[in-house]
């Protein structure tokens, strides 16, 4: 675990709203990028020289062609509706982390350069020019926001923070400012197809071994297809499913699904990633060349339908941007929706009896389920609104007898963000990620206590990997976070499994 | 005719071009600007419809406000209420003869005074009281909310303490649309009145009020919920997908 020297706050039974302390985030900043992490992304390997016009002119740029940052940046009335709202601020108490006083560090310099009353009363309306230490500020707490958008769902004119940090970090890069995490893993996925950088024969080895391991459970040959052309289905998940603890559980109920549905799928090499962090710089131009990678694996293996595995923002790129980005696809199969979440179809087998359930065999897990902020608020699942909700809650139930829901006000549309969204998946944001898991963390351990539940269900690699994490902080075990597809996996009964094994939970426990 | 009536009279016409102007310019700008992605907070709508319903729960009924926090919701909608049937009443002043629904509603236009000053009271409050809302206050927020209550002041003690030669207001402003000037009133209730009306609407376009027109350009609350279905390309995005074919 990484070394940590700050203290993790203190859960309350009811959640008190913090009075405000201004500055106390403000040494959170992540590594900058250096020019090897820039410059394979088109942006500028160093802070330029004259980043003062080049800011000005990027936040130009941006103004003209995202309609979303102009008129947001116009309409904030300060009414203080957002102020309680992120789970940054009510972890640090920073009021720079509400979301209307991180938006105001960008408003304040879009106010200066490009609106009367910035230009001629800067005091007035709070405009100030752009300096290093404006861009400074910018570093550290626009990579203090998961770009979550709880605090869209709330404010009245749907100003959408999210949509301010991405831009923020557009103009960062593009003057050579860039973050190394997010800019040293799209490096990644260019040169090798994914976020780890695990190229193709590694990638074989590991499903070889997964295979091996999902017949020394159940005695059934399971495949995981790499590279298979013709195969009905491409799955694109996020490759941290490929070796990560709890993901690699909810891949191995995807390929069991599949296996037991009897539908040929494949995993691409060449996209062999679900991930999408263009979308966590604003950068629509490295975001789209990201998602062409898929439209290329789909045609290259001559798929016929693309699902995608559980993970929050890659969803929300490939339900809301991938038909943009990367479409049309009318090369696919028109029967089935571009793309499809492997929930949907899991979810679509069950309806038809298509699986063959024991519930019991998770009968010793008592599990809640954490929305995923982008599944759950820039997304959707299934035909109707809300189905993003439903759907996972439907599939869980069926597949085990013992749901428990966390209190309202914290899951659906105003779920809490787990605290590593949006770029902050890395150690040196540990103290933010951490503090920003207290909602969460609170809403948890109130079912845990009332209603027994062990365990937290997530449909996203980040919401996983960082719960495994910061769990520990908060004192729970970290193997308390599972994937969804890791209750189905445990729960299915494959054709020709066990015949002689009396012991079934036992086995598919590992 | 006054030297203060010609004044006021160019101040209006004046404060009329800027707002219509402005705020013109300001919604085409808003309008030529594309939405490249498809961002509608979800759940949300999946058919034009259901927008148009989202729009209308969210201007008639400030419907995200509610969820949000319910002081601000009910000061805010308030105010905004209260506005709507001051201003609305106040079409009697504009038209011959009153049209006959601003006649029945000139009784609840005159209490909104109230209601309208009690709301932004509670606005005011919460921007000294609550310290988040106090730290998000600029001068310029201070000063909105001084110009509204001034306005609703001055207003009520016209229709409640201090009378103004009302024909002659009104006879004044139907002047200065038929282009036939008359003399105004020059009690100090009323000029301050109109002094502040005018102000507000000069600095409409270039302040936070741009929320009036924002909210119906927000692309998180104004877009259909459909892009598996149908594909949705910004013009500067479709010259990327052109270049490479």
């Amino acid at each position: 675990m990484a070394k940590v020297d700050f203290d993790t706050p203190e859960m309350q039974e009811v959640s008190i709203l913090p009075k405000i302390k201004p500055g106390s985030m403000e040494h959170s900043s992540p590594f900058v990028a250096k020019d090897i992490h820039q410059e394979p992304l088109g942006f500028p390997g160093e802070l330029v020289e004259n980043f003062e016009e080049k800011v000005v002119e990027k936040m130009g740029d941006l103004l003209d062609k995202y309609r979303g940052f102009r008129v947001f940046l116009d309409s904030c009335v300060k009414c203080g509706a957002c102020t309680d709202k992120c789970h940054y601020y009510l972890g640090t108490s920073d009021p720079k982390n509400m979301p209307v006083g991180r938006q105001d560090l960008l408003r304040s310099v879009y106010r200066r350069y490009f609106t009367f009353a910035g230009k001629y009363f800067p005091k007035l309306v709070g405009a100030r020019d752009v300096s290093k230490e404006v861009l400074d500020e910018w570093h550290s707490y626009f990579h203090q926001c998961s770009q979550c958008r709880r605090c869209s769902v709330f404010c009245p004119y749907g100003i959408d923070t999210a949509e301010i940090s991405m831009a923020a970090r557009e103009i960062l890069d593009s003057v050579g400012y860039g973050q190394k995490y997010c800019n040293e893993i799209i490096g990644k996925v260019f040169k090798i197809g994914n976020n780890l950088g695990l190229p193709g024969p590694a990638l074989e080895d590991t499903l070889e071994g997964l295979e091996e391991d999902v017949m020394d459970d159940t005695g059934v040959e399971v495949k995981f297809p790499l590279d298979v052309q013709g195969a009905e289905v491409l799955l694109v998940t996020p490759s941290a499913d490929f070796f990560a603890e709890p993901h690699i559980d909810g891949l191995m109920g995807y390929a069991k699904v599949f296996h037991a549905a009897g539908i040929s799928w494949t995993i691409s090499s060449y996209a062999s990633e679900a991930a999408n962090f263009g979308m966590f710089i604003g950068s629509y131009d490295n975001m789209r060349k990201i998602s062409q990678r898929i439209r290329k694996a789909a045609m290259d293996l001559g798929v016929k339908r693309i699902v995608f595995g559980e993970c929050g923002h890659a969803w929300r790129v490939a339900y809301s941007f991938l038909n943009t980005l990367a479409g049309p696809w009318d090369f696919l199969d028109p029967k089935y929706p571009v793309p499809q979440h492997i929930l949907e179809v899991t979810h679509g087998l069950i309806q038809e009896g298509k699986l063959n359930i024991d519930k019991s065999r998770n009968d010793d897990i008592v599990p809640t389920f954490h929305d995923s902020c982008n599944v759950a608020r820039a997304s959707r699942m299934g035909d109707k609104p809300g189905g993003q909700f439903e759907i996972p809650r439907e599939v869980i139930k069926a597949v085990c007898n013992n749901y428990v829901d966390m209190a309202p006000g914290t899951t659906h549309e105003a779920t809490f963000c787990c605290g590593g969204g949006g770029g902050l998946l890395t150690d040196d944001l540990m103290e933010i990620r951490v503090k920003g898991a207290l909602p969460r963390m609170e809403a948890y351990k109130q079912v845990t206590e009332n209603n027994g539940v062990t365990n937290i269900v997530a449909i996203c690699a980040i919401c996983k990997a960082q719960f495994t994490k910061i769990l520990p902080f908060y004192g729970f075990g970290m193997d308390a976070i599972m994937s969804a597809h890791q209750l189905v996996s445990n729960a299915i009964v494959l054709e020709g499994e066990g015949q002689d094994d009396a012991d079934e939970s036992e086995a598919s426990e590992a | 005719m006054s030297s203060v009536s010609v004044i006021y009279a160019l101040m209006f016409y004046f404060a009329t071009a800027v707002i219509v102007v402005g705020v013109g310019r300001k919604i085409a700008q808003y309008a030529r600007t594309p939405a490249p992605l498809k961002i509608p907070t979800t759940p949300a709508p999946v058919t034009k419809g259901g927008v148009v319903v989202r729009m209308a729960k969210e201007v008639v009924l400030f419907a995200s406000l509610f969820k949000s926090n319910k002081w601000i919701w009910i000061f805010g909608w308030m105010f905004h209420f209260a506005l709507l049937l001051v201003l609305l009443r106040h079409l009697r002043y504009f038209t011959d003869p009153v049209w006959e629904w601003v006649a029945l509603i000139q009784p609840f236009g005159k209490y909104a005074a109230f209601a309208m000053l009690a709301g932004l009271a509670g606005l005011w409050a919460r921007r000294i009281v609550v310290d988040r809302v106090r730290y998000i206050t600029g001068p310029s927020d201070h000063l909105m909310l001084a110009l509204l209550v001034g306005i609703g002041i001055t207003g009520a003690l016209m229709t409640y303490v201090s009378h103004t030669d009302i024909v002659a207001v009104k006879a004044f402003f139907i002047g200065l649309i038929t282009f036939n000037w008359q003399p105004l009133p020059t009690d100090g209730v009323l000029l301050a009145h109109l002094g502040l009306v005018v102000a507000l609407m000069i600095v409409f376009p270039f302040s936070k009020l741009l929320h009036a027109p924002g909210v119906f350009f927000s692309p998180t609350r104004n877009q259909v919920d459909n892009p598996r279905e149908k594909r949705h390309v910004a013009p500067w995005a479709a010259k990327l997908d052109a270049r490479e074919e």
